[in-house]
């Protein structure tokens, strides 16, 4: 069988999948629970708490701020301590509510069972009421970017959504907790991808897993057949050949469907696809079958030098530093704190940033291996045009945004850039080529928006 | 930039046995006096911080500067033209990275102008011990020159069966150093692509434009070398394999390659059948060296999403 | 000689020929000019330097004409020919000049590496506008000076350069022409046009920290806490202190320093005086018995 993936560049760094079989152990509560109240794209969430209110497990202590928005939910119990500021993901202060741990005493609404609930059991689930509970759940695209997922499933009236593609690539080295999920959790993801597929009103269902995970390709493969065959959903399990980075939303529609995305403000609901990722499935299950909004992910500690590295469901607002010790501690030395995995993920100066909706990883490198080498003067050996998935010219991107040539950058498609770091991860000379083309890229949008407002 | 020096290994130690000590001597030469301006300009006259001599570049313009000239060059000619071919092409230019057109074919071209008599008489090969004194002799291509201009057909006669000239035997041949043998130089394309350093487009579209040209030009009028014959004599192997695949002067997208090689192995055969000099190779890739930045802005690559448009 | 005859009126002829031509070209494909913009050129410095913004001097008698038009001049400086020259063009077009105080750039932040303790590394592309989109940057600070020369680079006038041992730019009085530049580029708007002050001398707060009190403080030793002190000891009204930061009012700020004395952070700057600032005043014992009783 020929074996599907996207069709230009791309790179194949090494896997350090090193907790690929490792179970998910479920964390310990921390003491004190901290919430940003921006963990999702859009206006950040208004607090609905005070100090010294009480709180239970998926209370909600902060309601959405605006359309594009999501409320936040308390994934402890105990007494709102204050309200101020912390460090979070972005590297910066932001308004947070710290919560005070006492017990574990959950909302009596949330159904705590074990008992697969299936979509035929409730015959009165229409698409609205499934996109109102992903809605009121504070349910938003756990892969990394947080987009509020009730959005997503009412495509604008210009595009017509054909099918629901599940991420379930991870591409990036050393995660796994998709895959994790996907061992442990495969019957409550193909029922949140039915709802998925009932809410965007489709009937074509598409998961796509790379062959690395052969065991999960195996497993959904055969729970798909058992649980779709026959019914109106058509649910096709996709093997993808292992590259990077095809877990980018673009290069996964390509793969999977053969259709190419085109450049912003195009989306994938242009070309008909809806893509979700896996753990978004989860919690799609979760909010609407089991009245449970979104307050615990399934993530990812790991480092070649930590002395355990796991998979962990975590409870959002648990500090980093609690999972770094449960993994063994901070490893001896100068180290480098990754939000999210080597390619994508942040930098970040503090071990206090506290897990949110879109942490599906903890990644420590050590100096020796994360430091960047001086960098050389271009060669031109166009090693980076053949890498780029989007068909762009990093180089000459990097370049235009050093020199501050912002008409040109535009009209070589700098918007286009999806981030992915491929370019700067194949450059002989150890160019700087991201990160000139990610400061190029967003002084373009500004100019753009500029413009647009006018 | 040392996989290239690796992949030219096969073709330096043909070269020793072909020409023997002259080889040795204007390598050495060549390739000492290119690192030595290098690191000078780098230190004194720029004052950069990072010197870029241990990049391997310089030995690399170094090698391919001596591997165009004759075996039995002076050494202060090549002291000049490596001078300029580091100096001129690429410092002047801002260095690794920044030159427009390729470093060992400005320096070859300057010599060939500045000392046409030393530059176009070629040693014969085998000649073990000589250097200065090295016997020389007509090389194929300007077998072929004469043939053309005088259009006497028989002169063809004298050329190097093509088995000769891709194993270098021909005894009594003579040649610049590395174009003698156009096996090693193969044996070099194939350890560069499998290594990924270069790609198939610029050799194959430089070598099968001349290929397809020639042999349209041989059938029209048998007094044109045939096809093979054009392929296998004078720098169309070296240029068309190392040359022209040079990243800095080179297109950056396949497509623009291939238009690049494509005008390479066109012009190349115009100026060898039509021109004054019997080579063509340096001067087509030095004329499409110019055009690079150009096919550069016009040839983009396909956008990701273009299609559905 | 014939041929030297011939050979003088051929040439005689082409030249002719061609001037007609040029003069019927000149006046047909003409384009209409404003003749204010000459004149305005002419008045300006010629230096063609950029610093207004505009591209060369003629750029920007364009856009003066243009501003004229429109009914304002604000915005438009030529820092090299200065409110001298502003003041000729403003009077030939017919406009005013709403401010015309020489004016410096100051940079708000003292944030040095011996106040400011580094708390990581940053090991990536080492521009100011890369290492803010980063995070923080390598100090508890989020919101002081990065150090990485942004600012430097965009000053045409080699007026701000980056001290290697505090990490805080400084700027050159002399040479500093305010056109901007280092303003536009500090990303995080650390750099602020001020009133350049008689004798050169000026009163800032030399922080923008947003955060509150206890946390500022942790971060950098001179940072401002937000107490409002210096509020309330300034009698010219030229102090405000919102989102635990005062800011001085340069327009208003009498350079008394009496803010200087009072600050406990030692967060509020004064530039060019030759005695350094009053110390605060003791409390008097009569208002401590009145607090207590």
């Amino acid at each position: 069988m020929n074996i599907r993936t996207f069709s230009i560049g791309g790179i194949h760094p090494a896997e350090n999948k090193l907790t690929h079989e490792v179970a998910t152990k479920v964390a310990a509560l921390p003491k004190q629970a901290i919430f940003p109240l921006s963990q999702h794209i859009g206006a950040p969430a208004k607090p609905v708490v005070q100090k010294g209110d009480k709180v239970k497990v998926g209370t909600m202590i902060a309601e959405a701020g605006g359309f594009v928005s999501a409320p936040i939910f308390s994934s402890v119990s105990g007494t709102v301590f204050k309200i101020d500021t912390a460090i979070d993901a972005t590297g910066y202060r932001k308004p947070v509510i710290i919560i005070n741990v006492e017990g574990d005493e959950w909302e009596e609404s949330i159904d705590r069972s074990d008992k697969l609930e299936m979509v035929e059991s409730h015959p009165d689930l229409t698409p609205e009421e499934i996109v109102n509970r992903i809605k009121n759940a504070g349910v938003v695209g756990m892969g990394g970017a947080c987009f509020p997922t009730f959005i997503k499933l009412t495509p604008p009236p210009t595009a017509k959504a054909e099918c629901v593609i599940i991420n379930a690539v991870e591409c990036e080295p050393y995660i796994t907790a998709d895959y994790r999920l996907m061992m442990e959790h495969a019957d409550e993801i193909l029922v949140g991808l039915q709802l998925l597929m009932i809410g965007a009103k489709v009937t074509k269902g598409y998961i796509g897993i790379e062959t690395n995970k052969p065991k999960a390709i195996e497993l959904l493969t055969e729970k798909c057949a058992k649980k779709f065959n026959g019914t109106k959903f058509q649910v096709e399990v996709v093997p993808l050949k292992q590259r990077y980075p095809q877990g980018g939303e673009k290069q996964l529609v390509d793969a999977v469907i053969q259709r190419q995305v085109p450049a912003p403000p195009a989306i994938p609901v242009n070309v008909g696809a809806i893509v979700q990722n896996v753990g978004t499935a989860f919690a799609v299950y979760q909010a609407v079958m089991k009245n449970k909004p979104l307050f615990e992910r399934y993530t990812t500690v790991t480092g070649k030098k930590l002395a355990n590295p796991g998979n962990f469901l975590v409870r959002m607002g648990t500090p980093m530093q609690e999972l770094i010790d449960a993994c063994g501690g901070m490893p001896e030395g100068d180290n480098k704190l990754l939000a999210g995995g080597p390619m994508m993920g942040k930098a970040l100066t503090s071990t206090e940033v506290p897990i949110c909706k879109g942490t599906n990883s903890v990644t420590i490198i050590s100096d020796d291996e994360a430091r960047r080498k001086e960098p050389q003067p271009c060669i031109r050996c166009a090693k980076c045009v053949g890498v780029c998935p989007m068909g762009l010219e990093p180089y000459l991107l990097a370049k235009l945004s050093e020199v501050k040539n912002w008409e040109r950058a535009e009209s070589e498609d700098i918007v286009s850039c999806i981030e992915c770091g491929s370019c700067q991860y194949t450059c002989p000379a150890h160019r700087p080529l991201l990160d000139n083309i990610r400061q190029g890229k967003s002084t373009v949008m500004g100019i753009i928006r500029a413009r647009s407002a006018k | 930039m040392y996989g290239v020096i690796i992949a030219l290994m096969p073709a330096l130690l043909a070269s020793f046995y072909f020409f023997g000590l002259g080889a040795v001597i204007v390598t050495a030469t060549s390739v000492a006096a290119c690192c030595f301006f290098e690191w000078a300009i780098c230190k004194y006259i720029l004052k950069r911080k990072q010197n870029t001599l241990l990049d391997g570049s310089a030995v690399i313009t170094g090698l391919l500067l001596a591997f165009n000239v004759p075996s039995n060059l002076p050494i202060w000619i090549i002291l000049i033209g490596a001078l300029f071919a580091i100096g001129v092409a690429k410092f002047t230019f801002g260095g690794l990275g920044n030159n427009i057109f390729n470093p060992a074919l400005v320096g070859r071209a300057a010599l060939l102008v500045a000392f046409p008599a030393q530059m176009t008489t070629w040693p014969k090969i085998g000649q073990w011990d000589t250097y200065l004194d090295a016997e020389t002799g007509a090389t194929p291509l300007s077998i072929i020159n004469s043939a053309i201009r005088s259009g006497d057909a028989s002169i063809l006669d004298q050329l190097p069966s093509s088995f000769d000239l891709l194993l270098g035997s021909s005894s009594g041949g003579a040649g610049a150093m590395g174009e003698i043998c156009a096996l090693a130089l193969l044996m070099g394309l194939a350890f560069m692509l499998y290594n990924r350093i270069i790609t198939w487009h610029i050799p194959v579209s430089i070598l099968g434009t001349a290929f397809v040209l020639s042999g349209l030009l041989h059938l029209a009028d048998p007094i044109y070398p045939d096809p093979v014959c054009v392929l296998l004599t004078g720098g169309m192997m070296l240029g068309a394999i190392f040359m022209a695949t040079d990243y800095v002067t080179s297109p950056m997208t396949p497509k623009g390659q291939i238009i690049y090689g494509v005008a390479i192995g066109f012009l190349t055969v115009v100026i060898r059948n039509w021109g004054a000099y019997p080579e063509g190779m340096s001067f087509a890739i030095l004329i499409m060296n110019a055009f690079t930045p150009l096919i550069n802005n016009y040839v983009k690559p396909k956008r990701f999403g273009e299609v559905a448009k | 000689m014939d041929f030297i005859l011939i050979a003088v009126i051929v040439l005689g002829a082409i030249g002719l020929i061609a001037a007609i031509v040029l003069f019927a070209a000149s006046k047909k494909f003409a384009v209409y000019e404003d003749p204010r913009i000459a004149q305005v050129g002419e008045l300006l410095p010629g230096a063609n330097c950029g610093g207004c913004g505009f591209p060369g001097c003629s750029g920007m008698a364009d856009a003066l004409v243009k501003g004229a038009d429109a009914g304002s001049l604000d915005g438009l400086m030529c820092p090299v020919g200065g409110a001298e020259t502003m003041g000729k063009v403003a009077d030939l077009l017919g406009m005013v000049i709403a401010n015309s105080e020489p004016m410096v750039a100051v940079v708000r932040c003292n944030g040095t590496c011996e106040h400011r303790a580094k708390i990581a590394e940053y090991a990536g592309l080492r521009t100011c506008a890369a290492m803010h989109a980063c995070g923080a940057g390598e100090t508890a600070c989020g919101y002081g000076c990065l150090g990485c020369g942004d600012c430097e680079a965009a000053c045409q006038f080699d007026a701000i350069h980056v001290n290697p041992e505090t990490g805080i730019p400084e700027v050159d009085d002399d040479k500093c022409t305010s056109c901007g530049a280092c303003v536009k580029a500090c990303p995080r708007n650390i750099i602020e046009l001020r009133k350049k002050g008689p004798k050169n001398r000026r009163v800032f707060v030399s922080c923008v920290n947003k955060d509150k009190g206890p946390v500022a403080m942790k971060a950098c030793a001179v940072s401002c806490i937000g107490c409002g002190k210096c509020e309330k000891e300034c009698n010219f009204g030229a102090i405000t202190v919102e989102n635990n930061l005062a800011y001085i009012d340069h327009q208003k700020c009498r350079l008394c320093r009496k803010c200087v004395s009072v600050c406990p952070k030692h967060a509020i700057v004064d530039v060019n005086f030759p005695t350094p600032a009053p110390a605060p005043k003791p409390k008097e014992p009569k208002k401590e018995e009145e607090a207590t009783a």
